[in-house]
């Protein structure tokens, strides 16, 4: 191998340094003085009010040093953070420029779901040239975001920053206020990114194992042991390096609209509490999150308040927004770090006390390989059998596991730090108040076929379209998750938070939908328990009902999974619940969360990792009233 | 032409009263890929040789389209005979599809042959991608191909490819010169860079090799029954 191509990939990964942010203009209603605006600190200008006009167009884009085009809010990218007041009722003007359809998604927002934005659920979108007025009250407050929800718009910068201040004063008082706005950009369009995945999902990874990483093995772990240990791989015709579906080989990881070269910067003066609002505003990436010299402190997570904790790592999935508390006391530069899952790339910012200084960019990490946590095959399984009986999931297919073969496997590369934890999870796996929650079952759903365990695999998922199942997915929700398990630092887990001031609803569902995340990663197809939204019926909510949602990853890839306009609140164990919108599964993971459907009318419900919606992982959920259903309860 | 589908599909979108949040119709794509576009330095001079195939569809249905064949390039150039194939491609399972079409070898001198084809190609384990097709032609003639590819990578850029093909008749064919049972087998070696994914200049060997009554018609006529050759070429796709 040579190095000259990598050097320069990286140069073209961590973008260009001077001309980052420059904007064209795209000849589509953009006026210079627009674009000017957009040249604030953040990269997005701040918009405050009640009364909001918002341009949607395309427009030019230089991160790269080639000038490519993308679509845009008011010409700026990310587009303009939009400061509302808790209590308020916000009118947005929203015009579509572009020539074909658009939208605007409120992601998080509790909303009538005329006003959600998601086109053919929500509202007929926005036609080329049309302008479509929201008009909806503001019933919370924190850090959400908002981006286009048509077609691959969202990819090419149709998305920034919500940010609602409380009615009331701020729990967190803060001296710094800042966005931080991630997210992948590429200089190919993303139809074509797409594309290349439906001809050759490996298109962007290049990281595959080769002949000398076999030998490197041989001589390391020994002939046998590695031929054992790439046997299951071989068998199950996966890629161990499979992290991520799009890569730093196209995408430029971004920081408020910077390239890592260009250096998103923000200032304190020693001693402040910052506050930093992260949101992953990304199509695809996972990225870890850190700042080298401090910790953070969590006090909320996709807009709601959690009790604080400190920690210094967190991996922010797609969608999801966290907000922590910094206080750098020294008079130095910070540099806020965030890879990719993949460690193909990274955004990069600076927290400095004086522009003129910044700090060392930590290198990033080898890229993890898959294990067999993430194959599903019960890395931590054994402890869980336990749990697992006392659910009443006595059906479980045990058959299918070789447990034999499982207690042979050399777990070297499975993260001993999830071993480390199992132990711990056991809450997670007991459902609270520990009555029976029936399985919904609908006769003319196949999600809903009746089943007599969440882990059991229903007929639907085996078919071309679903290339492995796992065998004992299992709580994870203390693990940090593939490349985090080795730290020695704290890594952040949902199992470490818990919404401030206790459970916001019941812990006792009336009934448990279960979803298994499914895909074929050769054919690029991805679903839910092996059904694509286009052979799909929509799934019903009754009005007023708790519902428990329980979702198993049988792919090996993580997927944000996103309910609109309902609180997911997420099953920690101990009567305690993490209210989200968004909810990160982890390969092999299996998770509840409980969700009142006090929002009538049609919501989408989806992964969040935008090819993967788009390639059929998605569902309508309807929450209707009771008298119009025809449940059967099983 | 995007555009146009872009505007029809948002005319759809806003007429219909069951319109959806992400297409609820599938999306076709197509592939083209020339595998092996090469020249062989052969004893009777130099050959271009060439296997490609196209595919148009969803994921679970598509079109397929194939090509490969051989032409002399010396001495004014002669086509040695090729053969063209459509399919109907079909997934059946995560890593494997069936594929039901025709084929017709056009041979230069000789007559042309036309087939039914009924084949299966996938991933087999340990990543070997495979490929059985049985071919039904005319006057109860039969052709079973079974096809292996390999990669194995040197860097993420730098992949050997060995591959082997072989052929069975069902019966004579007279006409061609082809006997029954076993009548070859082709294996290749062949090493590419990606310059790119989709544009890699390779380099190798391809090994031919006659058998059985097929091989014995050959050398009656007083031809070789087996060849090596060097070869050297471009693999692309689009």
């Amino acid at each position: 191998m040579t190095t000259s191509p990598l050097m320069g990939r990286r140069r073209f990964v961590q973008g260009l340094a001077l001309g980052t942010g420059a904007l064209g203009i795209g000849g589509l209603g953009m006026s210079p003085a627009k674009l000017l605006a957009s040249q604030g600190q953040t990269g997005a200008a701040t918009l405050s009010g009640n009364t909001f006009n918002l341009a949607i167009g395309g427009a030019d884009v230089n991160l790269t040093g080639t000038t490519r085009p993308a679509t845009l809010v008011n010409g700026s990218l990310p587009a303009p953070t939009l400061r509302w007041r808790e209590g308020d009722t916000v009118t947005l003007n929203v015009t579509n420029y572009l020539p074909e359809t658009s939208s605007i998604h409120w992601h998080g927002l509790l909303l009538p779901f005329q006003m959600d934005g998601v086109p053919g659920l929500s509202f007929d979108g926005i036609a080329p040239g049309e302008t479509f007025t929201y008009r909806f009250p503001i019933k919370q407050n924190g850090t959400y975001w908002y981006h286009s929800h048509s077609r691959f718009q969202e990819q090419s910068g149709v998305y920034g920053a919500i940010v609602i201040d409380p009615a009331e004063a701020d729990p967190e008082p803060v001296d710094r206020d800042y966005v931080m706005v991630l997210s992948d950009w590429s200089d190919e369009k993303p139809e074509q990114i797409y594309a290349t995945l439906k001809k050759l999902s490996h298109y962007y990874n290049f990281n595959e194992r080769t002949i000398f990483d076999t030998l490197r093995d041989f001589r390391e772990k020994g002939v046998v042991q590695t031929l054992k240990d790439r046997h299951m791989w071989n068998t199950m015709r996966m890629s161990q390096s499979d992290l991520a579906d799009v890569t730093g080989y196209t995408y430029t990881y971004l920081l408020n609209g910077r390239s890592p070269n260009a250096n998103w910067t923000g200032l304190f003066k020693p001693g402040e509490r910052v506050k930093l609002r992260f949101v992953n505003a990304s199509a695809m990436t996972f990225f870890d999150i850190r700042i080298p010299g401090l910790d953070m402190t969590v006090v909320a997570m996709d807009g709601q308040p959690v009790k604080p904790v400190r920690f210094h790592e967190c991996r922010l999935g797609v969608a999801e927004t966290i907000d922590v508390i910094v206080t750098p006391e020294k008079k130095q530069a910070f540099t806020v770090f965030a890879q990719s899952i993949d460690r193909s790339g990274f955004a990069r910012g600076t927290l400095t006390p004086d522009p003129a200084m910044s700090a060392a960019v930590p290198e990033m990490d080898p890229p993890p390989l898959l294990g067999h946590t993430e194959m599903g095959m019960g890395g931590m399984a054994g402890m869980n059998h336990g749990d697992m009986e006392g659910m009443n999931h006595g059906a479980m297919d045990h058959g299918k596991m070789d447990h034999g073969a499982m207690k042979g496997m050399q777990h070297d590369d499975m993260g001993h730090g999830g071993m480390k934890h199992a132990g711990m999870q056991h809450k997670g796996m007991q459902h609270d108040g520990d009555h029976k929650v029936p399985f919904a079952f609908v006769a003319d759903n196949p999600d809903l076929a009746p089943r007599t365990s969440a882990v059991q695999h229903l007929d639907s998922e085996y078919g071309p379209g679903v290339d492995m199942r796992a065998m004992a997915p299992a709580a994870m929700l203390d693990d940090p998750g593939i490349g985090l398990r080795e730290r020695d630092w704290k890594v952040l887990t949902y199992a470490d938070m818990e919404t401030a001031g206790g459970p916001p609803d019941s812990l006792m569902p009336d009934r448990e939908i279960v979803l298994h995340l499914t895909g074929n990663m050769s054919r690029y197809m991805w679903s839910f328990n092996g059904i694509k939204f286009a052979d799909a019926v929509p799934l019903e909510l009754y009005h007023g009902e708790r519902a428990r949602i329980t979702l198993v990853n049988d792919t090996m890839m993580t997927h944000p999974i996103h309910l609109h306009g309902l609180w997911s609140d997420l099953e920690l164990g101990g009567g305690r619940l993490l209210r989200k919108h968004t909810i990160t599964v982890k390969p092999g993971e299996k998770l509840s969360y409980l969700v009142r459907a006090d929002a009538t009318g049609r919501w989408a419900y989806h992964c969040h990792l935008l090819y993967h919606m788009e390639a059929g992982m998605f569902r309508e959920v309807r929450v209707v009233d009771n008298a119009t259903t025809k449940e059967a309860r099983s | 032409m995007k555009q146009t589908h872009l505007i029809t599909a948002a005319a759809l979108l806003a007429l219909s009263p069951l319109v959806q949040a992400v297409d609820k119709h599938e999306p076709a794509f197509s592939r083209v890929i020339v595998d092996e576009f090469e020249a062989r330095d052969a004893d009777e001079g130099t050959v271009a040789a060439w296997e490609a195939a196209a595919w148009y569809g969803g994921d679970l249905n598509k079109l397929y389209l194939s090509t490969e064949g051989e032409r002399l390039m010396d001495n004014g150039g002669e086509t040695e005979g090729f053969e063209t194939r459509v399919a109907w491609n079909r997934a059946f399972a995560p890593f494997w599809d069936w594929q039901l079409g025709a084929r017709r070898d056009w041979q230069p001198d000789d007559p042309n042959r036309d087939w039914a084809s009924f084949g299966v190609q996938g991933l087999a384990p340990y990543l070997f991608e495979s490929e059985a097709t049985l071919f039904v032609g005319e006057e109860g003639l039969t052709n079973l191909r079974l096809e292996a590819e390999y990669e194995i990578l040197f860097t993420q850029k730098l992949i050997l490819v060995p591959a082997v093909e072989a052929n069975f008749y069902g019966k004579e064919d007279e006409e061609l010169g082809i006997g029954e049972g076993l009548t070859d087998i082709e294996a290749g070696l062949r090493l590419r860079y990606e310059i790119r994914r989709e544009f890699a200049p390779y380099i190798g060997v391809n090994w031919e090799r006659q058998f059985g009554d097929t091989a014995a018609k050959t050398r009656g006529a007083g031809d070789d029954v087996s060849e090596t050759t060097l070869v050297a070429g471009v693999r692309f796709w689009f």
